[in-house]
């Protein structure tokens, strides 16, 4: 399925991974001036809560095929392999919390599920972070 | 290590919160050791007017948004560490809670010319039972302290770690993280052994 974004997104995301993302500058003050949470409808509280920022979402296997538009296509889109809401945030070029509201949407909708989220991390978990810190 | 041979591990994203006052060199601590070079933003959603600062801060009506440091380490194949910097000014301070939500522990970054700049922090992962280290960023003209002196002078428990470090060289800053991970390690092994975790 082909799709570029539409130019009505706000503002056009980038068609690269985050991963591959360029550096960008600081926004110019021509794009500072929009309201974050027009994509939102508005709404600026999650329909899900308990997603932060580092949570990560992987797109449900029909959600490819879903009739999503704009943002929420994207971030399915993204999704295909699990991003963090942060990475999409980057990806969108949109506020944390504008993602965090359309993400949750998403999940509320069965598109997007949520990798396990660990409550507490396990010793085990820590140890291999520190070792794998360590051989950085 | 013992490597799962079957199963394909689940992918786990882990964070980390670096935190001090303004200016005092996060965005570099960030920027030495992660493998990408984003900014990401949060809006904020008060009518309060705000002023500019050359730093990231945006005039609008309704909606201010700030860039916060944020970089990320590709550990292993299923592991991924995010590293976070808390906004800097006192006004973004109701961006913490989200930020520090369920992160693994938190470095405040220190610098020795303007140590109250941390206190806020300090704070903060005391009053939240959040593992941290101080990390005294040596800045070139800084005049040297000795790590003893610097937490005595900011009364943080002596089982907080204080270590020196260089918030340019990325050797300096994984020696940090290393610190850092030590002490969550230390801190959960102590909770252990009280018998209240396992």
């Amino acid at each position: 399925m082909s799709w570029a974004p539409d130019p009505r997104m706000i503002p056009p995301a980038p068609t690269v991974s985050p991963a591959a993302a360029p550096e960008r500058p600081l926004d110019t003050a021509d794009e500072q001036f929009l309201r974050p949470f027009m994509v939102t409808g508005g709404r600026t509280r999650p329909r899900h809560d308990g997603l932060r920022v580092e949570t990560l979402l992987h797109a449900t296997p029909d959600a490819l095929g879903a009739p999503l538009r704009f943002e929420a296509r994207r971030i399915v889109e993204l999704c295909r392999t699990p991003q963090t809401v942060a990475d999409l945030a980057v990806a969108l070029r949109q506020p944390l919390g504008v993602v965090r509201v359309l993400a949750a949407d998403l999940v509320a909708e069965g598109h997007l599920r949520i990798e396990d989220q660990l409550g507490e991390l396990p010793l085990a978990l820590i140890e291999r972070i520190r070792d794998r810190v360590s051989a950085l | 290590m013992s490597a799962h041979s079957s199963a394909v591990l689940a992918p786990v994203a882990v964070k980390i919160v670096i935190s001090g006052g303004f200016g005092v060199g996060k965005t570099t601590f960030v920027g030495a050791i992660s493998e990408i070079e984003p900014l990401v933003t949060e809006a904020e959603l008060t009518e309060r007017s705000v002023g500019v600062d050359d730093t990231s801060v945006v005039r609008g009506k309704t909606t201010t948004t700030v860039a916060l440091d944020f970089g990320r380490i590709t550990l292993d194949e299923a592991l991924l560490l995010y590293l976070f910097g808390t906004p800097g000014q006192d006004r973004f301070a109701f961006l913490w809670d989200d930020l520090v939500d369920g992160a693994l522990g938190a470095i405040v970054l220190l610098d020795t010319r303007r140590l109250e700049d941390c206190f806020p922090a300090v704070d903060y992962f005391e009053d939240h039972d959040i593992p941290f280290l101080i990390g005294v960023n040596n800045f070139d003209q800084a005049r040297r302290f000795e790590l003893d002196e610097v937490r005595d002078a900011l009364g943080v428990d002596p089982r907080v770690p204080v270590v020196e470090c260089d918030a340019r060289r990325r050797d300096s800053v994984k020696g940090v993280l290393m610190a850092l991970t030590e002490e969550v390690l230390t801190q959960r092994l102590a909770k252990a052994h009280a018998g209240s975790a396992w």
